[in-house]
């Protein structure tokens, strides 16, 4: 099994196995997170963060999802080192933009970028939520049931800084590029292409980009706007 | 004639080979282990030599001067390979390609070759495909075949337009497995530079590291020399840029006879020269000629408006089309064989009808295929054919008819062999274009293919055995012997010898002049005069070339002028032999035609009286005329007519 | 398509005189070339030009001059086989340069290939891969009749598309991981799409991409960049295949 993660093609297994995983969490996330422009009151929004920090199935989750990110994160690193290696001496001169698009050439600079929005991300709401606790998180009752107002404490950092909105859209677009190219490379990775899904997986995947992208990138900028209001 | 014993056996044609099969003496396993065998090149001759050597169990060594085997020039063959499968049912068999083969060789090959090689076809198909060659199919999964000039039956299986490369790759790879397994010893970039011998057998060769520029001695029981023709003699041709004749003019040189060196085919469809640039001609598979239909304009004054550039083929009525080989050989029309169809184009263009700026061109024109088939139909199975022809010159062959010209293809002639393929220097064996065997005057399309493989597959593997029995007692060569030595100082010394002359110009200059004097006097027309015209023109241009040529570089170093002018330095005795055999022949036949024997409507017209047989010239020595051997043909199965194809 | 002539045209190439020493670019010129000559020729015009002038000629790899050995294999312009697509440099003509312009000429880099001389880097990493697993194994002789087992014409046509592989390295040229998995996922594909090569798929895979992996090839990103500059258009869909293939023999041992 070693023998299988540092072969050439392993290596790209793990990734393209934790990117999907990555992927399917994006998704519930950015549908969770739209709850918080669908509904002013903050209600449903604070109904879902509620359900994600109690619901004992998503504590087993919570560990794995980290170690997805921590093995897709060294590995890309790791491979990327392997890769550079294997091209002792550069070219003078390179003319790739006929041959290839931007962003799967970049996939490390694109994904360090959101390893740093990530972080900014967790210590922003994780950490707050899940350790150090904040005043606006003030215990409310939806329905009869006691929670924390993370609806508060989020379109408050919206509304209040203008800085960190901006750098919530750009994560947004950053991650959707990512997933641009990181998408249909992982079904490529693992066998799952042929002459006919070759078109029809980078179409879904361009979609895919699209909604995250917006779909992160509407959120900070909802609040932005005073649309709430 | 006493050096000439074509050893065929005894019998009925059809029973020749198998009889000689039971007769042929045969090694043990355990002694085959012992035996060496050196193969030299890595074409489809080569390559499937040497890996069914190694898989027999002899101790192969195998070189070629490209970086890697899969490279030789057999990739470069399109159309395809024949074999008398008789898969279409329409009525084919062994003794039909036989005969298709001698009568398209203008009665200039042995009957009990040719018959061994149209017997073993078949399985050529059944190895090809086992390997994993993938060859056009039916929609039932059965094999598919297209037919080609010379013939009436379709016999011939293709793989799109890249069947010699996929017929290459597939001999690449039983010689990889070979390799990999330790049977075979591969040397790249290695280029054989003579031959060694030792009491009178071959025992080895000398070959230049091209990489290191190192001189390496290789010894072995027996050495097959598969390197191809010598078409380059002619400095535009078909050939790659590196094929060459060197390694068979040192087996010429060391005793070997050169059979018929005048036997030199011209294909009709290459894409014509233009300017004085050209490095080399680019071949458009005869496979086209199924679905193009060749034409020059009728009228003189519209192809004097084509050559200016102020008319555009397509304005040419069909009506003012004259589709001179439709009109000339009605029962063949544009399927006649190669050199009836590349005389007829030159014909046209000499009497002032060719349509390119040079008058250099005939049309190939699929405007009727398309019409008829679709545009679809035609994609399919030219694709890559159309696809390469507008990379080169820009114009679209969908659109308007391609321009082809004559060129110089592929080389009938070669080193003498007798049914075993081996010279006249024992154990010493030549394989595929490298010798004369098969071809005889003509050699029809998608016939190379099948012989360097029928040679490598199924046929040296059995002779060779005949002559290595003897040899099993025979210790392993010891590279340390002075023939070696002797040997490699000539190598050396030659080298150093055209490395000193430090002149000023460079080798192509040369070998574009020596192409020049053979394409204009031994090229598709032929007379004496003209003949020794030539002799004397390569001669004082070898003359100038030993003393003027100028090679940069170091010895021990990657020095490609180096190789080239080792090369051309063998180019301009070739080209004297060649030019001296085809002054010799004066018939016309096949490839060769001579101006004096000619019909009155200008058609080739053998003499078979005079010339029924092979030409095998012997080398005497340096400045001193070779001697001719002539082996008679006799034909005891097929009677000898005027080939017609009217 | 009348031809034009190029007055002037600056060529800035590598040289270096063996594997050991270290190259550097030099720039020449060159004049009157027509634009119906193809890259080669101009390259065999400025090399006779400069044995005239008592420089070394530049030497480069190329042998059939008609795109199907797979000898040649300049970086031109910043692009494996140069500013054309479906092409070999031996094809590349010259109608694809404009008149003064400075064309750069570089070997194809990458670890498993070093340079030899000049332009010409050793590519037998390629063949050490086939080697491997890249045949069929069969002996001469012994098989059976080529219509005995029928084979899909899609399937045919597929395996001859993935053959069509001239192993001229420009995959590996063209990726930025210097990876050869197009290389490898061609012969993979071709021997796996038909009945003869299907037998020993599994481990053909295998074996292939640990020879590959061992030659210090990069790994595949998917970037898609070598199916662009194939000079045969060879598909990407065949490293998924190889991928699949890879995957199925990693877990059935």
């Amino acid at each position: 099994m070693s023998k299988f993660l540092t072969a050439s093609i392993g290596r790209k297994f793990v990734m393209s196995l934790s990117g999907i995983f990555l992927m399917v969490f994006i998704a519930v996330h950015l549908g969770l997170n739209l709850l918080l422009i669908f509904d002013d009151s903050g209600e449903l929004f604070n109904q879902g963060a509620h359900f994600m920090a109690t619901n004992p199935l998503v504590k087993i989750v919570e560990p794995i999802l980290g170690l997805g990110f921590m093995v897709h994160i060294i590995w890309s690193f790791y491979i990327e080192y392997q890769n550079w290696k294997a091209r002792p001496v550069k070219y003078a001169k390179r003319n790739m933009s006929g041959a290839s698009s931007w962003a799967s050439r970049n996939m490390l600079i694109l994904g360090s970028m959101v390893l740093v929005f990530l972080v900014i991300h967790i210590l922003d709401f994780f950490v707050k939520m899940k350790f150090t606790g904040h005043p606006l998180l003030e215990e409310i009752s939806v329905k009869g049931v006691y929670m924390e107002n993370a609806y508060a404490l989020v379109s408050a950092t919206f509304i209040n800084s203008t800085v960190l909105s901006v750098l919530y859209i750009a994560g947004g677009i950053l991650l959707g590029l990512h997933l641009s190219h990181g998408f249909w490379s992982s079904f490529q990775t693992l066998g799952l292409n042929n002459k006919f899904w070759l078109k029809r997986w980078q179409v879904i995947a361009q979609v895919y980009a699209v909604i995250v992208a917006v779909g992160f990138a509407v959120i900070p900028l909802y609040f932005m706007l005073g649309m709430y209001k | 004639m006493s050096i000439l014993n074509s050893k065929i056996p005894e019998g009925p044609l059809a029973e020749k080979w198998n009889r000689h099969k039971s007769a042929i003496k045969v090694v043990s396993p355990a002694n085959k282990r012992k035996l060496e065998i050196i193969v030299v090149g890595t074409g489809l001759g080569g390559a499937s030599a040497a890996a069914s050597l190694a898989e027999l169990g002899y101790k192969v060594k195998t070189f070629c001067y490209q970086d890697s085997p899969r490279r030789a020039h057999s990739i470069a063959a399109q159309g395809g390979i024949n074999a008398a499968k008789n898969y279409q049912n329409d009525n084919d068999s062994v003794f039909r390609l036989f005969y298709d083969t001698i009568k398209g060789g203008d009665y200039r090959a042995r009957e009990a070759n040719v018959y061994r090689l149209a017997e073993v076809s078949p399985n050529i198909i059944d190895q090809c495909v086992a390997q994993g060659v993938p060859f056009g199919r039916e929609y039932g999964g059965l094999l598919d075949n297209r037919s080609f000039g010379g013939v009436l039956v379709s016999r011939t299986f293709y793989a799109r337009g890249q069947t010699g490369q996929q017929l290459l790759i597939g001999a690449y790879q039983a010689l990889n497995r070979q390799i990999a397994k330790g049977n075979v010893e591969m040397y790249s970039r290695h280029e054989m530079l003579d031959l060694v011998k030792i009491d009178g057998k071959a025992r080895g060769i000398i070959a230049r590291d091209l990489v290191s520029g190192e001189i390496k001695r290789f010894g072995a029981h027996a050495v097959v020399v598969a390197t191809g023709g010598y078409g380059n003699v002619f400095f535009l041709s078909t050939n790659a840029m590196g094929s060459n004749g060197s390694a068979a003019w040192q087996c010429y040189k060391k005793g070997a006879l050169m059979a018929n060196p005048c036997f030199v085919q011209i294909h009709p469809t290459c894409i014509p020269v233009h300017g004085d640039q050209q490095s080399k001609l680019t071949l458009m598979s005869e496979s086209l000629r199924n679905d193009g239909r060749v034409w020059v304009p009728k009228k003189k004054e519209d192809a004097e408006k084509l050559q200016r550039g102020e008319m555009h083929p397509n304005d040419i009525p069909d009506e003012d089309r004259d589709f001179y080989l439709e009109r000339r050989y009605p029962s063949y029309g544009n399927l006649v064989p190669r050199d009836v169809a590349s005389r007829a184009a030159k014909e046209r263009c000499d009497a002032g009808y060719g349509v390119n700026g040079e008058g250099k061109a005939v049309f190939l024109d699929f405007k009727y295929s398309i019409e008829r088939l679709g545009k679809d139909v035609i994609a399919a199975r030219y694709g890559n054919l159309f696809q390469m022809y507008e990379k080169i010159t820009d114009v679209d062959p969908y659109k308007a008819p391609m321009m082809i010209y004559p060129a110089i293809h592929y080389t009938m002639g070669g080193t003498w062999v007798d049914y075993n393929l081996m010279t006249t220097v024992p154990g010493l064996y030549s394989i595929g274009e490298a010798n004369f065997s098969d071809h005889g005057a003509n050699r029809l399309g998608a016939s190379a293919l099948m012989q360097g493989l029928a040679d490598g597959y199924f046929i040296l593997p059995y002779t060779i055995g005949d002559y290595l029995a003897d040899e099993i007692m025979t210790p392993k060569i010891d590279v340390k012997a002075p023939e070696f030595a002797e040997t490699e100082k000539a190598v050396t010394d030659r080298i150093e010898k055209l490395y000193n002359i430090k002149g000023s110009k460079p080798v192509d200059y040369f070998h574009k002049r020596l192409g020049q004097v053979m394409w204009d006097h031994v090229g598709m027309a032929r007379n004496a005069e003209g003949l020794k015209e030539a002799i004397k023109m390569i001669q004082e241009i070898r003359e100038e070339f030993w003393k003027d040529v100028r090679i940069p570089g170091e010895l021990d170093n990657l020095n490609p002028e180096l190789e080239k002018a080792g090369r051309v330095a063998d180019f301009f005795d070739i080209g004297e032999l060649l030019a001296r055999d085809a002054l010799d022949r004066n018939e016309s036949c096949g490839g060769h035609f001579r101006e004096e024997s000619a019909t009155d409507e200008g058609e080739a017209k053998r003499n078979d009286e005079k010339f029924t047989y092979v030409s095998c010239w012997e080398y005497k020595g340096e400045g001193v005329e070779p001697v001719l051997h002539k082996e008679d043909l006799v034909f005891e199965n097929v009677k000898l007519t005027q080939r017609s194809y009217k | 398509m009348a031809d034009k002539i190029l007055k002037e045209l600056k060529i800035k190439v590598w040289r270096q005189k063996n594997a050991k020493s270290k190259g550097k670019f030099e720039t020449y010129v060159i004049n009157d070339i027509s634009t119906g000559s193809s890259f080669l020729e101009m390259m065999d015009i400025l090399n006779n030009d400069l044995i005239e002038k008592g420089i070394d000629p530049i030497a480069f790899d190329h042998d059939c001059r008609e795109g199907i050995c797979g000898t040649c294999s300049l970086h031109i312009n910043g692009r494996p086989h140069g500013p054309d697509t479906e092409v070999t440099t031996c094809q590349l003509h010259m109608r694809k340069f404009k008149d003064g312009e400075t064309i750069i000429v570089e070997p194809w880099r990458a670890r498993a290939f070093p340079v030899i001389k000049d332009l010409v880097v050793d590519r037998t990493a390629l063949d050490k891969i086939l080697q491997a697993g890249g045949f069929v194994s069969v002996n001469t002789g012994g098989v059976p009749d080529a219509n005995a087992i029928p084979v899909a014409r899609d399937d045919a046509e597929e395996a001859m598309d993935a053959a069509a592989c001239i192993g001229c390295g420009a995959c590996v040229a063209a990726c930025k991981n210097s990876s050869a998995m197009l290389f490898v996922s061609a012969k993979v594909s071709h021997l796996a799409k038909l009945p003869q090569g299907q037998v020993e798929a599994a481990a053909r895979a295998m074996n292939m991409v640990s020879k590959m992996d061992e030659l210090g090839f990069g790994g595949c990103t998917n970037t898609g960049a070598c199916e662009v500059e194939c000079p045969k258009s060879i598909s990407i869909t065949n490293i998924a295949r190889l991928n699949r293939e890879y995957l199925k023999a990693r877990i059935s041992r």
